[in-house]
Protein backbone atom coordinates (compact mmCIF):
# COMPACT_ATOMS: atom_id res chain seq x y z
CA UNK A 1 0.00 0.00 0.00
CA UNK A 2 2.77 2.42 0.87
CA UNK A 3 4.26 1.70 -2.54
CA UNK A 4 1.02 2.76 -4.13
CA UNK A 5 0.93 5.96 -2.11
CA UNK A 6 4.49 6.78 -3.10
CA UNK A 7 3.85 6.25 -6.77
CA UNK A 8 1.16 8.92 -6.52
CA UNK A 9 3.37 11.42 -4.76
CA UNK A 10 6.01 11.06 -7.46
CA UNK A 11 3.43 12.02 -10.06
CA UNK A 12 3.16 15.68 -10.91
CA UNK A 13 -0.21 16.88 -9.44
CA UNK A 14 0.00 18.24 -5.89
CA UNK A 15 -2.04 16.66 -3.15
CA UNK A 16 -5.43 18.19 -2.32
CA UNK A 17 -6.59 15.84 0.41
CA UNK A 18 -4.39 13.70 2.56
CA UNK A 19 -5.70 11.03 4.91
CA UNK A 20 -3.12 10.00 7.48
CA UNK A 21 -3.42 6.87 9.63
CA UNK A 22 -7.13 7.34 10.15
CA UNK A 23 -8.91 4.83 12.35
CA UNK A 24 -12.61 4.99 13.01
CA UNK A 25 -14.30 2.85 15.63
CA UNK A 26 -18.03 3.47 15.97
CA UNK A 27 -19.63 3.53 19.42
CA UNK A 28 -20.38 -0.10 20.07
CA UNK A 29 -16.99 -1.26 18.83
CA UNK A 30 -17.51 -1.64 15.07
CA UNK A 31 -14.23 -0.84 13.37
CA UNK A 32 -15.03 0.93 10.10
CA UNK A 33 -11.51 2.10 9.24
CA UNK A 34 -8.18 0.80 10.45
CA UNK A 35 -5.06 2.95 10.07
CA UNK A 36 -6.03 4.21 6.63
CA UNK A 37 -3.59 6.37 4.70
CA UNK A 38 -4.41 7.69 1.25
CA UNK A 39 -3.81 10.81 -0.81
CA UNK A 40 -6.00 12.52 -3.36
CA UNK A 41 -4.29 14.53 -6.14
CA UNK A 42 -5.57 17.99 -6.99
CA UNK A 43 -7.83 18.48 -9.99
CA UNK A 44 -8.55 14.80 -10.47
CA UNK A 45 -11.46 12.52 -9.87
CA UNK A 46 -10.51 9.72 -7.52
CA UNK A 47 -12.97 6.92 -6.84
CA UNK A 48 -13.20 5.00 -3.62
CA UNK A 49 -14.32 1.61 -4.80
CA UNK A 50 -14.97 -1.43 -2.73
CA UNK A 51 -17.52 -3.92 -1.48
CA UNK A 52 -19.99 -2.84 1.15
CA UNK A 53 -18.51 -2.70 4.63
CA UNK A 54 -15.10 -1.48 3.53
CA UNK A 55 -15.67 1.93 5.10
CA UNK A 56 -15.72 4.06 1.97
CA UNK A 57 -18.65 6.23 3.05
CA UNK A 58 -17.16 6.52 6.54
CA UNK A 59 -13.90 7.74 5.01
CA UNK A 60 -15.76 10.28 2.87
CA UNK A 61 -17.69 11.61 5.87
CA UNK A 62 -14.47 11.94 7.87
CA UNK A 63 -12.95 13.94 5.00
CA UNK A 64 -16.12 16.04 4.96
CA UNK A 65 -15.75 16.71 8.68
CA UNK A 66 -19.15 15.16 9.41
CA UNK A 67 -17.56 12.34 11.41
CA UNK A 68 -14.57 12.53 13.72
CA UNK A 69 -11.85 9.94 13.30
CA UNK A 70 -11.03 7.93 16.42
CA UNK A 71 -7.35 8.53 15.65
CA UNK A 72 -5.29 9.92 12.80
CA UNK A 73 -6.04 13.08 10.86
CA UNK A 74 -7.08 14.45 7.50
CA UNK A 75 -5.60 17.54 5.87
CA UNK A 76 -7.05 19.53 2.98
CA UNK A 77 -4.42 21.67 1.24
CA UNK A 78 -2.21 21.02 4.24
CA UNK A 79 -4.72 22.32 6.79
CA UNK A 80 -6.07 19.77 9.29
CA UNK A 81 -9.80 19.07 9.12
CA UNK A 82 -11.69 19.83 12.33
CA UNK A 83 -15.19 19.99 10.87
CA UNK A 84 -17.02 20.87 7.69
CA UNK A 85 -15.29 23.61 5.71
CA UNK A 86 -15.83 26.07 2.92
CA UNK A 87 -13.33 24.34 0.68
CA UNK A 88 -15.33 21.08 0.67
CA UNK A 89 -18.83 20.41 -0.65
CA UNK A 90 -20.84 17.21 -0.28
CA UNK A 91 -23.14 15.46 -2.73
CA UNK A 92 -25.48 13.06 -0.93
CA UNK A 93 -26.54 9.58 -1.90
CA UNK A 94 -30.21 10.39 -1.21
CA UNK A 95 -29.81 13.91 -2.70
CA UNK A 96 -30.72 15.63 0.63
CA UNK A 97 -32.83 18.21 -1.17
CA UNK A 98 -35.38 20.19 0.77
CA UNK A 99 -38.78 19.14 -0.59
CA UNK A 100 -40.33 22.49 0.36
CA UNK A 101 -37.80 24.52 -1.61
CA UNK A 102 -37.66 25.11 -5.36
CA UNK A 103 -34.75 23.91 -7.49
CA UNK A 104 -33.41 27.46 -7.36
CA UNK A 105 -33.49 27.69 -3.57
CA UNK A 106 -32.03 24.21 -3.17
CA UNK A 107 -29.17 24.92 -5.57
CA UNK A 108 -28.48 28.25 -3.85
CA UNK A 109 -28.87 26.86 -0.32
CA UNK A 110 -25.15 26.53 0.42
CA UNK A 111 -24.76 30.20 -0.48
CA UNK A 112 -27.89 31.11 1.50
CA UNK A 113 -26.33 29.53 4.61
CA UNK A 114 -23.17 31.55 3.98
CA UNK A 115 -25.25 34.72 3.98
CA UNK A 116 -24.80 35.61 0.31
CA UNK A 117 -27.42 38.16 -0.83
CA UNK A 118 -30.42 36.77 -2.65
CA UNK A 119 -29.86 38.28 -6.10
CA UNK A 120 -26.20 37.32 -6.06
CA UNK A 121 -26.74 33.74 -4.95
CA UNK A 122 -29.54 33.27 -7.47
CA UNK A 123 -27.29 34.47 -10.26
CA UNK A 124 -24.59 31.99 -9.23
CA UNK A 125 -27.06 29.13 -8.76
CA UNK A 126 -28.65 29.85 -12.12
CA UNK A 127 -25.29 29.44 -13.81
CA UNK A 128 -24.75 26.01 -12.23
CA UNK A 129 -28.33 24.89 -12.76
CA UNK A 130 -27.62 25.55 -16.42
CA UNK A 131 -24.24 23.79 -16.19
CA UNK A 132 -25.82 20.57 -14.89
CA UNK A 133 -28.47 20.70 -17.62
CA UNK A 134 -31.53 21.79 -15.65
CA UNK A 135 -32.15 24.96 -17.59
CA UNK A 136 -35.74 26.12 -17.10
CA UNK A 137 -36.42 23.94 -14.04
CA UNK A 138 -35.59 26.66 -11.50
CA UNK A 139 -39.14 27.04 -10.23
CA UNK A 140 -39.94 23.33 -9.95
CA UNK A 141 -39.98 21.43 -6.67
CA UNK A 142 -37.94 18.25 -6.08
CA UNK A 143 -41.01 15.98 -6.20
CA UNK A 144 -41.62 17.15 -9.76
CA UNK A 145 -38.17 15.95 -10.85
CA UNK A 146 -36.87 12.48 -11.68
CA UNK A 147 -34.15 10.93 -9.50
CA UNK A 148 -31.46 11.85 -11.98
CA UNK A 149 -32.62 15.45 -12.16
CA UNK A 150 -32.74 15.67 -8.35
CA UNK A 151 -29.12 14.59 -8.12
CA UNK A 152 -28.23 17.22 -10.70
CA UNK A 153 -29.68 19.78 -8.29
CA UNK A 154 -27.50 18.25 -5.56
CA UNK A 155 -24.48 18.64 -7.84
CA UNK A 156 -25.42 22.24 -8.72
CA UNK A 157 -25.66 23.04 -5.00
CA UNK A 158 -22.17 21.60 -4.42
CA UNK A 159 -20.70 23.46 -7.41
CA UNK A 160 -22.37 26.75 -6.48
CA UNK A 161 -20.42 27.14 -3.22
CA UNK A 162 -17.25 26.97 -5.33
CA UNK A 163 -15.47 24.49 -3.08
CA UNK A 164 -12.17 23.07 -4.28
CA UNK A 165 -13.01 19.54 -3.23
CA UNK A 166 -16.27 17.81 -4.10
CA UNK A 167 -17.16 14.78 -2.04
CA UNK A 168 -19.69 12.53 -3.73
CA UNK A 169 -21.26 9.69 -1.77
CA UNK A 170 -22.59 7.13 -4.24
CA UNK A 171 -24.32 9.96 -6.07
CA UNK A 172 -25.83 7.77 -8.78
CA UNK A 173 -26.87 4.76 -6.75
CA UNK A 174 -30.46 5.99 -6.42
CA UNK A 175 -30.67 6.84 -10.12
CA UNK A 176 -31.85 4.45 -12.81
CA UNK A 177 -29.29 2.88 -15.16
CA UNK A 178 -30.01 4.89 -18.34
CA UNK A 179 -30.00 8.19 -16.48
CA UNK A 180 -26.87 7.14 -14.68
CA UNK A 181 -24.91 6.62 -17.92
CA UNK A 182 -25.88 10.05 -19.19
CA UNK A 183 -25.02 11.55 -15.83
CA UNK A 184 -21.59 9.88 -15.82
CA UNK A 185 -20.82 11.36 -19.22
CA UNK A 186 -21.90 14.80 -18.03
CA UNK A 187 -19.82 14.42 -14.87
CA UNK A 188 -16.70 13.92 -17.00
CA UNK A 189 -17.48 17.27 -18.63
CA UNK A 190 -17.92 18.96 -15.24
CA UNK A 191 -14.62 17.50 -13.96
CA UNK A 192 -12.81 18.79 -17.04
CA UNK A 193 -14.46 22.25 -16.91
CA UNK A 194 -14.28 23.00 -13.21
CA UNK A 195 -10.76 21.80 -12.46
CA UNK A 196 -11.84 20.74 -8.99
CA UNK A 197 -10.81 17.73 -6.96
CA UNK A 198 -13.51 15.07 -6.85
CA UNK A 199 -13.65 12.20 -4.39
CA UNK A 200 -16.24 9.78 -5.57
CA UNK A 201 -17.57 6.84 -3.59
CA UNK A 202 -19.10 4.04 -5.61
CA UNK A 203 -19.67 0.33 -5.52
CA UNK A 204 -19.95 0.06 -9.30
CA UNK A 205 -16.74 -1.09 -10.96
CA UNK A 206 -17.83 0.09 -14.42
CA UNK A 207 -18.73 3.50 -13.06
CA UNK A 208 -15.40 3.88 -11.27
CA UNK A 209 -13.38 2.88 -14.32
CA UNK A 210 -15.43 5.11 -16.59
CA UNK A 211 -15.30 8.35 -14.59
CA UNK A 212 -12.04 8.22 -12.62
CA UNK A 213 -8.49 9.35 -13.15
CA UNK A 214 -7.55 7.02 -10.34
CA UNK A 215 -9.35 4.37 -8.35
CA UNK A 216 -8.53 3.53 -4.76
CA UNK A 217 -9.56 -0.04 -4.25
CA UNK A 218 -10.66 -0.52 -0.65
CA UNK A 219 -10.99 -3.91 0.93
CA UNK A 220 -12.77 -4.85 4.15
CA UNK A 221 -11.79 -6.83 7.24
CA UNK A 222 -9.52 -5.08 8.06
CA UNK A 223 -10.37 -2.09 5.90
CA UNK A 224 -7.40 -0.95 3.85
CA UNK A 225 -6.38 0.55 0.53
CA UNK A 226 -5.35 -2.54 -1.39
CA UNK A 227 -4.36 -0.83 -4.62
CA UNK A 228 -4.44 2.44 -6.54
CA UNK A 229 -5.42 1.88 -10.14
CA UNK A 230 -5.06 4.50 -12.84
CA UNK A 231 -7.40 3.46 -15.62
CA UNK A 232 -5.50 4.68 -18.64
CA UNK A 233 -8.44 4.63 -21.00
CA UNK A 234 -8.73 6.79 -24.09
CA UNK A 235 -10.87 9.86 -23.56
CA UNK A 236 -10.85 11.04 -27.16
CA UNK A 237 -13.40 8.47 -28.34
CA UNK A 238 -17.19 8.44 -27.85
CA UNK A 239 -18.63 7.21 -24.55
CA UNK A 240 -20.03 4.12 -26.25
CA UNK A 241 -16.68 3.33 -27.81
CA UNK A 242 -15.05 3.66 -24.39
CA UNK A 243 -17.45 1.11 -22.96
CA UNK A 244 -16.38 -1.34 -25.69
CA UNK A 245 -12.68 -0.43 -25.47
CA UNK A 246 -10.58 -3.53 -24.58
CA UNK A 247 -8.46 -1.47 -22.15
CA UNK A 248 -11.62 -0.39 -20.29
CA UNK A 249 -12.98 -3.94 -20.21
CA UNK A 250 -9.66 -5.36 -19.04
CA UNK A 251 -9.49 -2.97 -16.10
CA UNK A 252 -13.08 -3.75 -15.12
CA UNK A 253 -12.27 -7.45 -15.26
CA UNK A 254 -9.05 -7.05 -13.26
CA UNK A 255 -10.83 -5.17 -10.49
CA UNK A 256 -13.64 -7.70 -10.43
CA UNK A 257 -11.13 -10.53 -10.03
CA UNK A 258 -9.62 -8.72 -7.07
CA UNK A 259 -12.99 -8.09 -5.43
CA UNK A 260 -14.86 -11.31 -6.07
CA UNK A 261 -13.33 -13.16 -3.12
CA UNK A 262 -15.03 -10.62 -0.84
CA UNK A 263 -18.39 -11.13 -2.45
CA UNK A 264 -18.41 -14.89 -2.53
CA UNK B 1 -67.65 11.04 -16.10
CA UNK B 2 -65.63 8.53 -14.11
CA UNK B 3 -62.94 11.11 -13.41
CA UNK B 4 -65.65 13.53 -12.28
CA UNK B 5 -66.95 10.96 -9.80
CA UNK B 6 -63.59 10.46 -8.12
CA UNK B 7 -62.82 14.15 -7.88
CA UNK B 8 -62.07 14.87 -4.18
CA UNK B 9 -64.82 17.46 -3.84
CA UNK B 10 -67.43 15.17 -5.38
CA UNK B 11 -66.37 12.35 -3.07
CA UNK B 12 -66.58 14.65 -0.05
CA UNK B 13 -70.04 15.79 -1.10
CA UNK B 14 -71.19 12.21 -1.58
CA UNK B 15 -69.96 11.16 1.85
CA UNK B 16 -71.69 14.15 3.47
CA UNK B 17 -74.95 13.40 1.66
CA UNK B 18 -74.81 9.75 2.76
CA UNK B 19 -74.16 10.68 6.39
CA UNK B 20 -76.96 13.26 6.49
CA UNK B 21 -79.43 10.93 4.75
CA UNK B 22 -78.68 8.28 7.33
CA UNK B 23 -79.23 10.83 10.08
CA UNK B 24 -82.57 11.83 8.50
CA UNK B 25 -83.58 8.15 8.28
CA UNK B 26 -82.67 7.42 11.93
CA UNK B 27 -84.58 10.54 13.02
CA UNK B 28 -87.67 9.42 11.12
CA UNK B 29 -87.82 5.87 12.58
CA UNK B 30 -87.49 7.47 15.23
CA UNK B 31 -84.77 5.83 17.31
CA UNK B 32 -85.55 8.13 20.23
CA UNK B 33 -87.91 11.02 20.85
CA UNK B 34 -84.79 12.95 21.84
CA UNK B 35 -83.24 12.48 18.39
CA UNK B 36 -84.48 15.00 15.81
CA UNK B 37 -84.17 14.44 12.07
CA UNK B 38 -81.55 16.19 10.01
CA UNK B 39 -84.08 18.53 8.42
CA UNK B 40 -85.63 19.49 11.77
CA UNK B 41 -82.17 20.24 13.07
CA UNK B 42 -81.33 22.36 10.06
CA UNK B 43 -84.52 24.38 10.32
CA UNK B 44 -83.84 24.90 14.05
CA UNK B 45 -80.33 25.99 13.13
CA UNK B 46 -81.66 28.42 10.57
CA UNK B 47 -84.13 29.78 13.10
CA UNK B 48 -81.39 30.33 15.68
CA UNK B 49 -79.17 32.06 13.14
CA UNK B 50 -82.07 34.23 11.97
CA UNK B 51 -83.19 35.35 15.43
CA UNK B 52 -79.62 36.11 16.49
CA UNK B 53 -79.49 33.70 19.41
CA UNK B 54 -76.58 31.85 17.79
CA UNK B 55 -74.53 34.97 17.16
CA UNK B 56 -75.20 36.12 20.71
CA UNK B 57 -73.63 33.08 22.38
CA UNK B 58 -70.57 32.44 20.21
CA UNK B 59 -68.30 35.20 21.50
CA UNK B 60 -68.50 33.65 24.99
CA UNK B 61 -67.38 30.27 23.60
CA UNK B 62 -64.73 31.58 21.25
CA UNK B 63 -62.96 33.70 23.84
CA UNK B 64 -61.57 30.85 26.00
CA UNK B 65 -61.28 28.62 22.93
CA UNK B 66 -59.09 30.97 20.90
CA UNK B 67 -56.99 32.14 23.84
CA UNK B 68 -56.50 28.51 24.91
CA UNK B 69 -55.58 27.39 21.40
CA UNK B 70 -53.10 30.21 20.88
CA UNK B 71 -51.45 29.47 24.24
CA UNK B 72 -51.28 25.73 23.65
CA UNK B 73 -50.04 26.12 20.05
CA UNK B 74 -47.24 28.55 20.86
CA UNK B 75 -46.22 26.88 24.11
CA UNK B 76 -46.82 23.38 22.75
CA UNK B 77 -44.73 23.82 19.60
CA UNK B 78 -41.98 25.52 21.60
CA UNK B 79 -41.91 22.70 24.18
CA UNK B 80 -42.09 20.01 21.52
CA UNK B 81 -39.33 21.47 19.37
CA UNK B 82 -37.14 21.99 22.42
CA UNK B 83 -37.73 18.42 23.56
CA UNK B 84 -36.89 17.18 20.07
CA UNK B 85 -33.60 19.09 20.06
CA UNK B 86 -32.52 18.50 23.61
CA UNK B 87 -32.29 15.04 25.15
CA UNK B 88 -32.50 16.37 28.72
CA UNK B 89 -35.68 18.29 27.98
CA UNK B 90 -37.05 15.13 26.39
CA UNK B 91 -36.37 13.11 29.54
CA UNK B 92 -38.05 15.75 31.62
CA UNK B 93 -41.00 16.61 29.39
CA UNK B 94 -42.02 13.53 27.42
CA UNK B 95 -43.43 11.51 30.36
CA UNK B 96 -45.52 14.47 31.56
CA UNK B 97 -47.20 14.94 28.20
CA UNK B 98 -47.63 11.23 27.53
CA UNK B 99 -49.44 10.90 30.89
CA UNK B 100 -51.50 14.03 30.20
CA UNK B 101 -52.50 12.73 26.81
CA UNK B 102 -53.93 9.52 28.21
CA UNK B 103 -55.36 11.03 31.40
CA UNK B 104 -59.14 11.41 31.72
CA UNK B 105 -59.04 15.18 31.54
CA UNK B 106 -62.74 15.67 32.20
CA UNK B 107 -62.03 14.32 35.67
CA UNK B 108 -59.46 17.06 36.23
CA UNK B 109 -61.91 19.87 35.51
CA UNK B 110 -63.38 19.98 39.05
CA UNK B 111 -59.81 20.33 40.29
CA UNK B 112 -59.21 23.28 37.96
CA UNK B 113 -62.45 24.88 39.09
CA UNK B 114 -61.40 24.39 42.69
CA UNK B 115 -58.06 26.08 42.04
CA UNK B 116 -59.00 28.83 39.58
CA UNK B 117 -62.70 29.44 40.17
CA UNK B 118 -65.47 29.41 37.61
CA UNK B 119 -64.18 32.23 35.43
CA UNK B 120 -62.34 32.50 32.15
CA UNK B 121 -59.04 31.14 33.55
CA UNK B 122 -60.45 27.69 34.25
CA UNK B 123 -61.98 27.49 30.79
CA UNK B 124 -58.78 28.58 29.06
CA UNK B 125 -56.88 25.99 31.11
CA UNK B 126 -59.37 23.29 30.14
CA UNK B 127 -58.89 24.07 26.46
CA UNK B 128 -55.11 24.13 26.92
CA UNK B 129 -54.72 20.86 28.78
CA UNK B 130 -56.89 19.16 26.19
CA UNK B 131 -55.07 20.60 23.19
CA UNK B 132 -51.48 20.81 24.34
CA UNK B 133 -50.31 17.19 24.82
CA UNK B 134 -50.94 16.13 21.23
CA UNK B 135 -49.37 19.34 19.91
CA UNK B 136 -46.25 18.85 22.03
CA UNK B 137 -45.87 15.17 21.26
CA UNK B 138 -46.30 15.67 17.51
CA UNK B 139 -43.82 18.55 17.40
CA UNK B 140 -41.33 16.51 19.40
CA UNK B 141 -41.67 13.41 17.21
CA UNK B 142 -41.45 15.50 14.05
CA UNK B 143 -38.23 17.20 15.12
CA UNK B 144 -36.76 13.86 16.18
CA UNK B 145 -37.40 12.41 12.75
CA UNK B 146 -35.66 15.04 10.65
CA UNK B 147 -33.86 13.00 7.97
CA UNK B 148 -30.21 12.49 8.94
CA UNK B 149 -28.92 13.40 5.49
CA UNK B 150 -30.79 16.72 5.67
CA UNK B 151 -29.03 17.52 8.95
CA UNK B 152 -25.68 16.46 7.51
CA UNK B 153 -26.40 18.67 4.50
CA UNK B 154 -26.99 21.64 6.80
CA UNK B 155 -23.77 20.97 8.68
CA UNK B 156 -21.60 20.30 5.65
CA UNK B 157 -22.76 23.55 4.00
CA UNK B 158 -21.76 25.34 7.21
CA UNK B 159 -25.18 26.22 8.56
CA UNK B 160 -25.14 27.63 12.08
CA UNK B 161 -27.25 25.79 14.65
CA UNK B 162 -29.86 28.54 14.38
CA UNK B 163 -29.96 28.26 10.58
CA UNK B 164 -30.25 24.49 10.72
CA UNK B 165 -33.18 24.73 13.15
CA UNK B 166 -35.04 27.50 11.32
CA UNK B 167 -34.30 26.57 7.72
CA UNK B 168 -34.18 22.78 7.88
CA UNK B 169 -35.57 21.18 11.04
CA UNK B 170 -38.74 23.26 11.43
CA UNK B 171 -39.83 23.18 7.77
CA UNK B 172 -39.05 19.44 7.64
CA UNK B 173 -41.12 18.94 10.78
CA UNK B 174 -43.98 21.20 9.74
CA UNK B 175 -46.31 18.54 8.26
CA UNK B 176 -46.30 16.54 11.48
CA UNK B 177 -46.40 19.67 13.65
CA UNK B 178 -49.48 20.77 11.69
CA UNK B 179 -51.06 17.35 12.04
CA UNK B 180 -50.62 17.86 15.79
CA UNK B 181 -52.11 21.35 15.58
CA UNK B 182 -55.17 20.04 13.77
CA UNK B 183 -55.68 17.27 16.34
CA UNK B 184 -55.00 19.78 19.11
CA UNK B 185 -57.55 22.22 17.67
CA UNK B 186 -60.15 19.45 17.57
CA UNK B 187 -59.35 18.59 21.19
CA UNK B 188 -59.52 22.29 22.05
CA UNK B 189 -63.07 22.54 20.67
CA UNK B 190 -64.03 19.56 22.79
CA UNK B 191 -62.34 21.20 25.78
CA UNK B 192 -64.23 24.46 25.27
CA UNK B 193 -67.61 22.70 25.19
CA UNK B 194 -66.64 20.46 28.11
CA UNK B 195 -65.73 23.55 30.14
CA UNK B 196 -69.09 25.12 29.38
CA UNK B 197 -70.94 21.97 30.29
CA UNK B 198 -68.99 21.23 33.46
CA UNK B 199 -67.84 24.58 34.86
CA UNK B 200 -70.45 27.24 34.11
CA UNK B 201 -73.03 27.17 31.34
CA UNK B 202 -72.06 29.99 28.98
CA UNK B 203 -71.90 30.33 25.23
CA UNK B 204 -72.76 27.39 23.06
CA UNK B 205 -72.57 25.05 26.04
CA UNK B 206 -75.38 27.05 27.64
CA UNK B 207 -77.43 26.73 24.46
CA UNK B 208 -76.93 22.97 24.51
CA UNK B 209 -77.76 22.55 28.21
CA UNK B 210 -80.72 24.92 28.16
CA UNK B 211 -82.36 23.36 25.11
CA UNK B 212 -81.79 19.92 26.52
CA UNK B 213 -83.48 20.89 29.80
CA UNK B 214 -86.57 22.23 28.02
CA UNK B 215 -86.60 19.26 25.60
CA UNK B 216 -86.03 21.38 22.48
CA UNK B 217 -83.89 18.66 21.01
CA UNK B 218 -83.76 20.06 17.50
CA UNK B 219 -82.23 23.28 18.85
CA UNK B 220 -79.84 21.33 21.04
CA UNK B 221 -78.59 19.33 18.06
CA UNK B 222 -78.42 22.48 15.97
CA UNK B 223 -76.09 24.00 18.57
CA UNK B 224 -73.89 20.88 18.55
CA UNK B 225 -73.95 20.85 14.77
CA UNK B 226 -72.87 24.48 14.57
CA UNK B 227 -69.82 23.96 16.77
CA UNK B 228 -68.81 20.96 14.66
CA UNK B 229 -69.05 23.07 11.51
CA UNK B 230 -66.84 25.70 13.11
CA UNK B 231 -64.32 23.05 14.14
CA UNK B 232 -64.13 21.67 10.60
CA UNK B 233 -63.74 25.13 9.06
CA UNK B 234 -61.09 26.07 11.59
CA UNK B 235 -59.08 22.92 10.93
CA UNK B 236 -59.36 23.42 7.17
CA UNK B 237 -58.04 26.99 7.49
CA UNK B 238 -55.16 25.69 9.57
CA UNK B 239 -54.24 23.26 6.82
CA UNK B 240 -54.27 26.04 4.24
CA UNK B 241 -51.89 28.15 6.33
CA UNK B 242 -49.43 25.29 6.38
CA UNK B 243 -49.34 25.13 2.59
CA UNK B 244 -49.05 28.89 2.45
CA UNK B 245 -46.20 29.41 4.89
CA UNK B 246 -44.20 26.20 5.05
CA UNK B 247 -44.89 23.88 2.20
CA UNK B 248 -45.25 25.73 -1.11
CA UNK B 249 -44.40 22.42 -2.77
CA UNK B 250 -47.69 20.90 -1.64
CA UNK B 251 -49.68 23.69 -3.26
CA UNK B 252 -48.29 22.55 -6.58
CA UNK B 253 -49.95 19.15 -6.32
CA UNK B 254 -53.23 20.46 -4.95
Amino acid sequence: MSAAAESISKDAPPIAVSVNNVTKIYPGGVEALNDMTIQFPKGELTSLLGPSGCGKTTLLKIIAGLLEPTSGHVTVNGIPVTGPGKERAFVFQDFALMPWASVMRNAAFGLELQGVAKSERHAIAEKYIKAVGLDGCEKLYPHELSGGMRQRVGLARALAVNAEVLLMDEPFSAVDEQTRRKFQEDLLGVVADEGKTFIFVTHSIEEAVYVSQSIALLLPRPSRVSEIIKPDIRRDITPDAIRRDPVYLDIVERIWQGLRVYVE
Amino acid sequence: MASFLIHPWVLRLISVVIAFSFWEYLGRIPISPAFPTFLQTMSALWGMIADGSMAAVYPATFQPLLIGLVISSVLGIACGVFMGLNAKAEWFGAPVFIVLQSAPLAALIPLLTFAYGIGLTSKILTVSIMAMPVIVLNAYTAVRHTPTSMLEMGRSYLGSQRQVILKIIIPAASPVIYAGLRLGAAMGFIGAILAELLITPTGIGDLITYNQSIAEYDKMYAAIFSIMVFAVIFIEILERTEYMFFRPDKRVTQ
